[in-house]
């Protein structure tokens, strides 16, 4: 695999599967405005997944779809925050949200700078939707930051936070979130948990059950 | 034989799949138009890349070429050289007149969130700066939404990237 396919696709598998997460509470969410909110974040989500593995397949000579859904579940790069299933708990919602927009803007603050032009050009595109996302979610971190279920939930994701990024990136994380340094992250890309499997049964049986087809 | 021209002004008539006043030419997706004989190259800028419209602008653009009797080959460039600055004067003035409200121009600094809730953003049905917002995402990627208390009603406000 090229160096370009390896530095992109564990933000892609990011993208996808958080996105399918957000899209779960479509029609849900507590509120209104929420649903149009997690409809339309899960939506960007999936269109940044799709430009990136756009950009992997041209160097793997594959296609964006075939990146996204022919892969086994254990071939996925994503970071297990993004796996977790959190729908009907909107503390733990708000919480991975928060930590998610914050780590990605950490990691793509580093792609605006790549050498590597096609890779700092998307990232920059990309950047300028996720400004709205962190907006909401900075707006939702300070709403929420006193309630102790909130506080919770932080504590419990902080180390999934943590596997989002490289090592050498984490302490700039923790210090926009002001959360503890001296924590150990929990689960290393790679290694997945129990609950991607069933999200990836159900995102991929339309094309499992009908290979080839387009609409 | 076609020449840019040509192909500027028949693009100038094909219109965004979700906002049909305006052209793709008005956003300000095509970012150059080059003719090598019977073919012709279009540079696209992608406008939000979730937005499902992108493959149908896309395809129409192709289309239009070709019933010039050019072969179209459409370059999709993803980089951050499409901003809602580039939306032209007579699109915007198109939006507003469809009950869009157009961005406002993109400053140094990303938006903030005050700024947002504070900024002025004149309402498109009846001119008030007296509007709220009421949320950053709406039915489309590009699209917030914002009250009026001058006239009562909501609307929506093209997102500033």
């Amino acid at each position: 695999m090229s160096e370009l396919a390896r530095l992109l696709l564990p933000i892609a598998d990011d993208e996808l599967i958080l996105g399918w997460r957000n899209s779960e509470w479509t029609g849900i969410a507590p509120f209104l405005e929420e649903d149009v909110a997690f409809s339309s974040i899960a939506q960007n989500e999936i269109g940044h997944a799709r430009a990136l593995y756009e950009l992997a397949a041209q160097e793997l000579g594959t296609t964006a779809d075939e990146l996204a859904f022919d892969r086994a579940p254990g071939e996925y790069r994503c970071a297990q925050l993004v796996e977790l299933r959190l729908v009907s708990d909107w503390a733990r919602t708000i919480a991975r949200h928060w930590l998610y927009e914050s780590a990605d803007a950490v990691r793509l603050e580093e792609l605006k700078a790549d050498t590597d032009g096609r890779v700092a050009g998307l990232a920059a595109k990309i950047d300028r939707e996720e400004v709205y996302h962190r907006l909401h979610a900075d707006m939702w971190a300070s709403r929420l930051r006193d309630e102790p279920r909130f506080a919770s939930a932080l504590e419990e994701l902080w180390p999934y936070a943590l596997g989002l990024l490289p090592e050498a990136l984490r302490p700039r994380l923790a210090e926009r979130v002001r959360l503890p340094t001296d924590v150990k992250a929990q689960g290393e890309r790679g290694a997945h948990t129990d609950e991607l499997e069933p999200l990836w049964e159900e995102m991929t049986m339309v094309r499992r059950s009908v290979p080839g087809a387009s609409w | 034989m076609v020449t840019a021209e040509d192909v500027w002004s028949a693009l100038a008539q094909v219109p965004d799949p979700e906002i049909p006043v305006v052209s793709v030419v008005d956003l300000g997706v095509v970012r150059d138009v080059r003719v090598e004989d019977d073919r012709v190259h279009i540079e696209f800028t992608p406008t939000f890349l979730g937005c499902p419209a992108l493959e149908r602008m896309r395809d129409e653009m192709a289309a239009t070429v070709e019933k010039l009797g050019a072969q179209a080959e459409v370059d999709v460039v993803l980089d951050d050289s499409w901003s809602t600055d580039r939306i032209t004067a007579r699109g915007r003035e198109k939006l507003r007149e469809a009950g869009f409200a157009p961005p406002s121009p993109r400053a140094a600094a990303p938006p903030s969130l005050l700024q947002l809730q504070r900024g002025t953003f004149h309402c498109p049905y009846c001119g008030s700066a007296d509007t709220r917002l009421e949320n950053l995402f709406g039915p489309t990627p590009c699209r917030s939404l914002r009250y009026c208390t001058g006239c009562r009603q909501p609307f929506e406000q093209f997102k500033t990237i």
